[in-house]
């Protein structure tokens, strides 16, 4: 009984250490090109969550179901196989289903191939942990990639464009600030949630100032 | 035990300037000034309730982060006034009020308290703001008013704007002839910024820095002595004046690159900074897309600057390289 107990606890963790714990973005600071890049409106940052979110997924679990036959020296070219092949599916079935997304930002749809989130988790856990526990640390990641793009793209989007998923929150009179959607707004953005993330985990007592 | 007063010793430093951070602040602003008046002068009440605006926004931004981040309020040491007073007069007449609040708030709040408060700052916060104004407002950025209330007063577009969208003609069939241009340009009676285009008052503010000590001559004269080369060898000699004394130069050479903060503490490394400064300015209004890159040349060399610092490090006395 106690045994079950820890092991669900243990679940849960692999599952939420991508909210906030290990945030890919703005803990890990890993994956922040695409978040960059993408990150402009709500929408786009929709889209780019969920292909991210299904690529991730699907090679984790694969690549925790082959990791006793892939050999040690070419393990990162075989990586990149797997997630090519689920990155085309996804492009695919975005060219299908939301064509007009698909259209703004197809070169970062294709560019998932090499997103370091996605190797990092083949490499550092995919590789190492069963199917179950991979595939947790798959939606939990996902999730907390996709909360962080959503967050950084309504601030970006409300400020540099007075709207929000296309509706309009200012009025037309009162000019947007449009350095938010250039690049420069994403790294302000990111850098004052990253503080954000810090100030918590300092309130919290996980890390030292 | 004999104490005897007049042997004991206190640590080092033993000669100290009466110069702190409060007088040399209080001494650029009362510097500024006659710049300022000029261009209230020039371009009307609105002129004077931006640069009020700019300087009650960075006051009370700076208050905001001094009690958010629970450090002691520096408001009485000037830097927040000066920020805002710099940015004011690097802004057009006619820029929207709540543009310079948010301008404002951008160069405390994000270019200095984000990086540790004041002496931590890489980029001087007055032109962060207002790359930033730049980079959000384009278009408010370069509408420059014209100068009504002059019977000679000029045109709508700035002297480098005239030069780089409609060529050298259009600018000399304004001004007529070159003297009555350098005129103009040396007196400010063209568009511009507010507190840029007066070439005779910013010099004149610029020497008080330099015989007050506040700052050196090392970073103006290099800078300025680089644009003359480069100008000359660009253009010819009706080009040295006229980039001197256009756009924000003399502003820029005085006051914004010689930010003791952003800018090298050695004499060889503030030479090395302003020559670089006067380079990217002249690469940037002859070769760049915009008309002016005072602005960018000197945020580019604020961040080498602590590069330099390594570079031009002066040798300790006995110790080898």
């Amino acid at each position: 009984m106690g045994q079950e107990e820890t092991n669900n606890t243990g679940y849960f963790k692999e599952l939420s250490k991508g909210f906030i714990r290990e945030n890919p973005i703005f803990i890990l600071c890993l994956g922040l090109c695409p978040t960059l890049a993408v990150s402009n409106l709500v929408e786009n940052a929709f889209g780019m969550g969920i292909a991210f979110f299904f690529v991730l997924l699907c090679s984790n679990i694969t690549i925790s179901l082959v990791q006793k036959l892939i050999p040690d020296e070419v393990r990162i070219p075989c990586f990149i196989v797997i997630i090519a092949a689920f990155v085309t599916v996804a492009s695919l079935l975005m060219q299908w289903l939301i064509p007009d997304v698909y259209a703004r930002m197809s070169l970062y749809i294709n560019l998932i191939v090499v997103n370091c989130i996605i190797l990092g988790r083949a490499e550092a856990f995919a590789s190492k942990n069963n199917v179950f526990r991979s595939a947790l640390d798959a939606v939990g990641m996902g999730v907390g990639f996709t909360a962080s793009l959503f967050i950084i793209s309504a601030i970006r989007e409300v400020t540099g464009f007075g709207t929000f998923l296309g509706f309009r929150l200012i009025p037309e009179n009162i000019k947007p600030i449009t350095i938010m959607i250039l690049a420069p707004g994403a790294f302000f953005t990111i850098g004052f949630l990253m503080a954000l993330f810090n100030l918590i985990r300092i309130k919290k007592g996980k890390v030292s100032k | 035990m004999l104490k005897d007063k007049h042997l004991t010793v206190t640590v080092s430093p033993h000669i100290k300037t009466s110069l702190t951070t409060e007088r040399m602040m209080w001494i650029v602003s009362a510097a500024l000034i006659p710049a300022a008046g000029a261009g209230i002068y020039f371009f009307g009440p609105h002129a004077a309730l931006v640069i009020a605006v700019c300087v009650g926004a960075s006051i009370i931004t700076e208050l905001f982060c001094a009690v958010l981040m629970k450090k002691p309020a520096t408001i009485k040491d000037g830097s927040a006034f000066l920020t805002g007073l710099l940015l004011a007069l690097c802004l057009p007449p006619e820029f929207p009020l709540w543009m310079c609040a948010l301008g404002s708030f951008f160069s405390i709040a994000v270019s200095k308290f984000a990086f540790g408060g004041l002496g931590h700052n890489i980029f001087n916060p007055a032109l962060a703001g207002r790359a930033f104004l730049m980079g959000a407002f384009a278009k408010e950025m370069t509408t420059w008013k014209t100068l009504q209330d002059f019977p000679d007063g000029i045109t709508a577009a700035t002297p480098l704007n005239l030069l780089k969208e409609q060529g050298y003609d259009s600018l000399m069939k304004v001004f007529d002839s070159h003297s009555h241009l350098f005129k103009e340009l040396f007196i400010g009676r063209v568009g511009g910024s507010i507190g840029e285009t007066s070439a005779a008052l910013l010099i004149i503010g610029g020497l008080i820095l330099i015989f007050a000590r506040v700052t050196t001559w090392h970073i103006p004269v290099s800078y300025i002595l680089t644009v003359i080369i480069v100008s000359y060898f660009t253009g010819g000699l009706f080009d040295i004046p006229f980039h001197l004394f256009t756009g924000g130069l003399m502003l820029g050479a005085f006051f914004m690159a010689t930010d003791p903060v952003t800018s090298p503490i050695t004499p060889k490394g503030q030479i090395i900074f302003g020559i670089g400064c006067g380079l990217f300015t002249m690469l940037i209004r002859i070769r760049g897309g915009y008309p002016e890159g005072v602005c960018y040349a000197i945020l580019l060399m604020n961040s080498v600057t602590p590069l330099i610092e390594r570079f031009s490090k002066t040798r300790i006395f006995g110790v080898k390289r």
